[in-house]
């Protein structure tokens, strides 16, 4: 018997899987058939691609329940696309859950605070159904400290927490999770936005169990208030098995020494400050030579981060570790081209590489004159304004494409570029499989030949034959688009801000970007009738976001009408009024669900 | 105001080919700024600047930027430009860990709490001095000639208002312009003038170290 399809299809992401399941209920099946599926089960249990998954049960019901029992990961790629009972029903022996929320825009303030994914339905869905869950990774998602401490008292076996770009909550819930988690293995804070009252801090750093640990990983760079350090330094004393610490900028170079001296076996370093925090004068070359000893014997050194305070002098201290490091992270360190190249000449095995545009050109040439096998290269900017100087451009852009031939993923903030430049690495890095470049003042063309960016844009997906994710950005026609969606078949994920002339331009991204899963875009001039023209693909999409274009009411609703299993918000900003037939911020999403009942006043659905 | 930005944006696009969006234009069409301009030194600003710290008029300090012989470019533009909420797209935390943050500790010699201060709410050194001597309400500010000194009238003993600056170097507070100092000023350390004769007299060039 053939599982019913309906008219969404699968993908990667699958939304919870596959549309109009069954939960599994229904008479037992006969008895041969259930040795079949105890036998599907053993084979199943090895698939772990949820790509593959999701085929899987789709080919018969036998194969669906098979499939069910032995998912053990499950990825939820947005929280409102099925609702908790609905997966926890159907997956009933999941160990690992990754659930992302808020779209990627809310990161930069387009989203109204209390705009939802609330973790707290999911956990408490999960508390019930899967008390044997180890790990929870979550997204953009906001998460209390009752949540954490539901999820801290519900699983006796958690083993790693992720929290990237969270917020919601503050350390009095990571008190009750280093507390009531004995078997922790991760706690990973990354990005997240802490709650906390300078008066109501929690010492969440003491509460770890006082015997050995079983920690492997401690992330809490995004960590706005200070730890108790000799309660840091006690925790990593006992636990022996500790590979990765990234501390926050509370913690100074000297403190970081001590730690480092506890914990040589680290792979991967968030070096906190790496400046001084000794109000005396720095006792200047002492301090530099015990910190090198130090570097010298963390042998197993991979990964450097943080770097946010950091003093000059006491960069020389990480030559040591430089030819083993394949991640380098400099993207809070104000450092010029001079205090970069004498780091950078040593780092022959980088692979990624994140860094402020403070090193401009002349850095970014001595990276690619070194780092041949760099994968990943992010540039940001110390001063993310629209009309700061100019420091990296498209001579830093060439730069890189002729050094690192291999560059697979690149994010570039720059004021000026060239289609030149583009053009350049689109054909030397015939690897790139994420190109992000954002030219930051609005509309801005071609710098030599005051062209729009097409061409650039255009060569990239032209040459670029393994490319899915892609940012525009700069002066761009809908010729650009229709470049995009002729040439970028394999794009899923795709940036637009301040650019096309008309409809067309979203027409042709919408017809000719069949893989396309995520597409967000603001402050451009696309109305009613290209939202339309999208219709046959909303379902095969994670989300559509559009803010600031022009949408109409009439139109959104039209879209909610024909499409009954897309959820479409409409989202005002909170001191607007009803706008009438203007919209300005459009969110609509595939879901299962229905529409959610957690909404906020300024959220409407059609 | 994102409403508003949005809409006068994409309508100057349909127009196509006009790169004069009035409100939200930089500089030269094409958007290319003046790629020699070097970020301001604060050494040379000390050069030209001589000051004095009592009393300092606030109105030197715009006048200070224009006294430097950088292109203007180097600055700040003076208008205040429309903001576009969210552009360019870095995350709130990167924006808040790199922007310059005139939040400073204070700390004072023999005191074991720390306090905090937002240097930016203080129009000059006397606001702030003013402020120190409010906030660790044991000291009374003392007017030397070229110098204020906050003393402990309870045992006599003169702190000196020092600060650390982003090169890690311990100066005298009112050696430099205002606004460079909130720009640079890293930390504060009320010390006591015994050991203040370590860091190096105040001169018209302000910016020695001490070592």
């Amino acid at each position: 018997m053939r599982e019913e399809r309906s008219d969404m299809s699968e993908d990667e992401d699958g939304g919870g899987g596959s549309a109009k399941s069954r939960g599994g209920g229904g008479a037992p099946p006969p008895f041969s058939d259930q040795v079949l599926e105890n036998v599907l089960e053993n084979v199943l249990q090895f698939l772990s691609s949820r790509g593959d998954r999701n085929a899987a049960s789709l080919v018969c019901r036998s194969w669906y329940r098979a499939e069910a029992q032995t998912r053990r990961e499950l990825f939820i790629g947005n929280c409102y696309a099925v609702s908790p009972r609905r997966a926890t029903e159907r997956f009933r022996r999941v160990r690992a859950v990754v659930l992302k929320g808020k779209p990627r825009f809310a990161d930069f303030g387009l989203i109204p605070n209390n705009w939802g994914a609330h973790f707290h339905p999911w956990v408490c869905a999960m508390a019930a159904a899967y008390p044997w869950l180890e790990k929870i990774c979550l997204k953009r998602m906001s998460v209390a400290d009752g949540d954490l401490s539901l999820l801290a008292y519900s699983f006796p076996n958690f083993k790693e927490l992720s929290l990237i770009c969270c917020e919601g909550f503050s350390t009095a819930g990571l008190a009750v999770i280093a507390e009531k988690c004995r078997h922790l293995r991760v706690l990973d804070l990354i990005e997240d936005y802490l709650e906390d009252d300078e008066d109501e801090m929690s010492d969440w750093m003491s509460r770890f169990p006082e015997t050995t640990t079983s920690l492997e990983s401690l992330v809490f760079d995004c960590v706005g208030s200070a730890v108790n350090f000799e309660a840091l330094e006690a925790l990593v004393t006992r636990s022996p098995a500790l590979r990765r610490l990234r501390v926050n900028h509370h913690v100074s170079v000297e403190q970081l020494r001590r730690l480092m001296a506890l914990a040589p076996q680290l792979t991967h370093l968030g070096t906190g400050s790496f400046g001084s925090a000794a109000a005396a004068i720095p006792q200047g070359g002492n301090n530099v030579v015990d910190l090198v000893n130090t570097f010298a014997a963390s042998k197993s050194l991979v990964c450097l981060s943080g770097f946010r305070d950091v003093a000059p002098q006491y960069l020389p201290a990480i030559y040591p570790v430089c030819a083993n490091l394949t991640s380098l992270n400099f993207s809070f360190a104000d450092i010029s081209a001079e205090e970069l190249n004498p780091v950078i000449r040593h780092c022959h095995n980088l692979q990624n590489f994140w860094v402020l545009d403070t090193v401009r050109d002349e850095g970014l040439q001595a990276v690619a004159a070194t780092c041949k096998d760099l994968r990943e290269l992010r540039v940001f900017p110390v001063d993310p304004t629209e009309d700061s100087e100019v420091s990296v451009s498209d001579v830093g852009l060439v730069a890189i494409s002729e050094g690192c031939r291999k560059l697979r993923s690149i994010l570039y903030f720059c004021q000026q570029m060239t289609n030149a430049a583009v053009v350049t690495m689109s054909k030397n890095c015939q690897d790139l499989v994420v190109f992000r470049l954002c030219i930051m003042g609005r509309h801005r063309p071609d710098h030599v030949t005051e062209e729009p960016m097409d061409e650039g844009f255009g060569a990239i997906v032209m040459n670029c034959k393994k490319l899915r994710r892609l940012s525009v950005s700069g002066l761009l026609t809908d010729k650009a688009f229709a470049y995009i969606g002729k040439y970028g078949k394999l794009v899923r994920t795709l940036s637009v801000a301040f650019a096309g002339n008309s409809d067309l331009a979203l027409r042709y991204v919408l017809e000719g970007c069949t893989k396309l899963q995520k597409l967000e875009i603001r402050d451009s001039p696309f109305g009613d009738s290209a939202l339309l023209a999208g219709l046959h693909h909303y379902y095969n999409m994670r989300f559509l976001w559009m803010s600031s274009c022009k949408l109409s009411v009439r139109g959104c609703n039209e879209v909610a009408q024909r499409l009954p299993h897309l959820v479409v918000e409409v989202i005002r900003d909170r001191d607007e009024d009803d706008d009438g037939e203007f919209v300005e911020k459009l969110y609509m999403y595939r879901s299962l669900a229905g529409p959610r009942t957690d909404a906020p006043p300024f959220v409407k659905i059609l | 105001m994102s409403t508003d930005t949005g809409k006068s944006s994409t309508e100057s696009e349909v127009s196509g080919l006009d790169y004069e969006e009035t409100e939200l234009k930089l500089g030269l069409p094409g958007g290319s700024r003046i790629a020699g301009s070097e970020p301001e030194k604060k050494r040379g600003f000390a050069e030209t600047v001589d000051l004095s710290l009592a009393g300092e008029p606030r109105s030197r300090d715009p006048g200070d930027r224009s006294t430097d012989g950088l292109v203007s470019g180097a600055g700040k533009p003076p208008a205040a430009k429309a903001q576009v909420v969210g552009w360019p797209p870095v995350r709130s935390f990167r924006k808040n860990a790199l922007k310059s943050c005139t939040y400073v500790k204070v700390a004072v010699d023999g005191a074991p709490y720390l306090r905090k201060v937002d240097l930016e709410i203080y129009g000059g050194y006397q606001q702030l001095l003013t402020a120190l001597e409010d906030m660790f309400s044991c000291f009374t500010v003392r007017n030397y000639p070229n110098e204020r000194r906050l003393v402990d009238p309870v045992n006599g003993t003169e702190y000196v208002p020092t600060y650390e600056d982003k090169d890690g170097d311990w100066m005298l507070v009112g050696d430099v312009p205002w606004k460079m100092f909130v720009a640079s000023c890293k930390r504060l350390r009320l010390m006591k003038s015994s050991e203040a004769v370590n860091l190096a007299p105040r001169t018209p060039q302000g910016s020695t170290s001490a070592r």
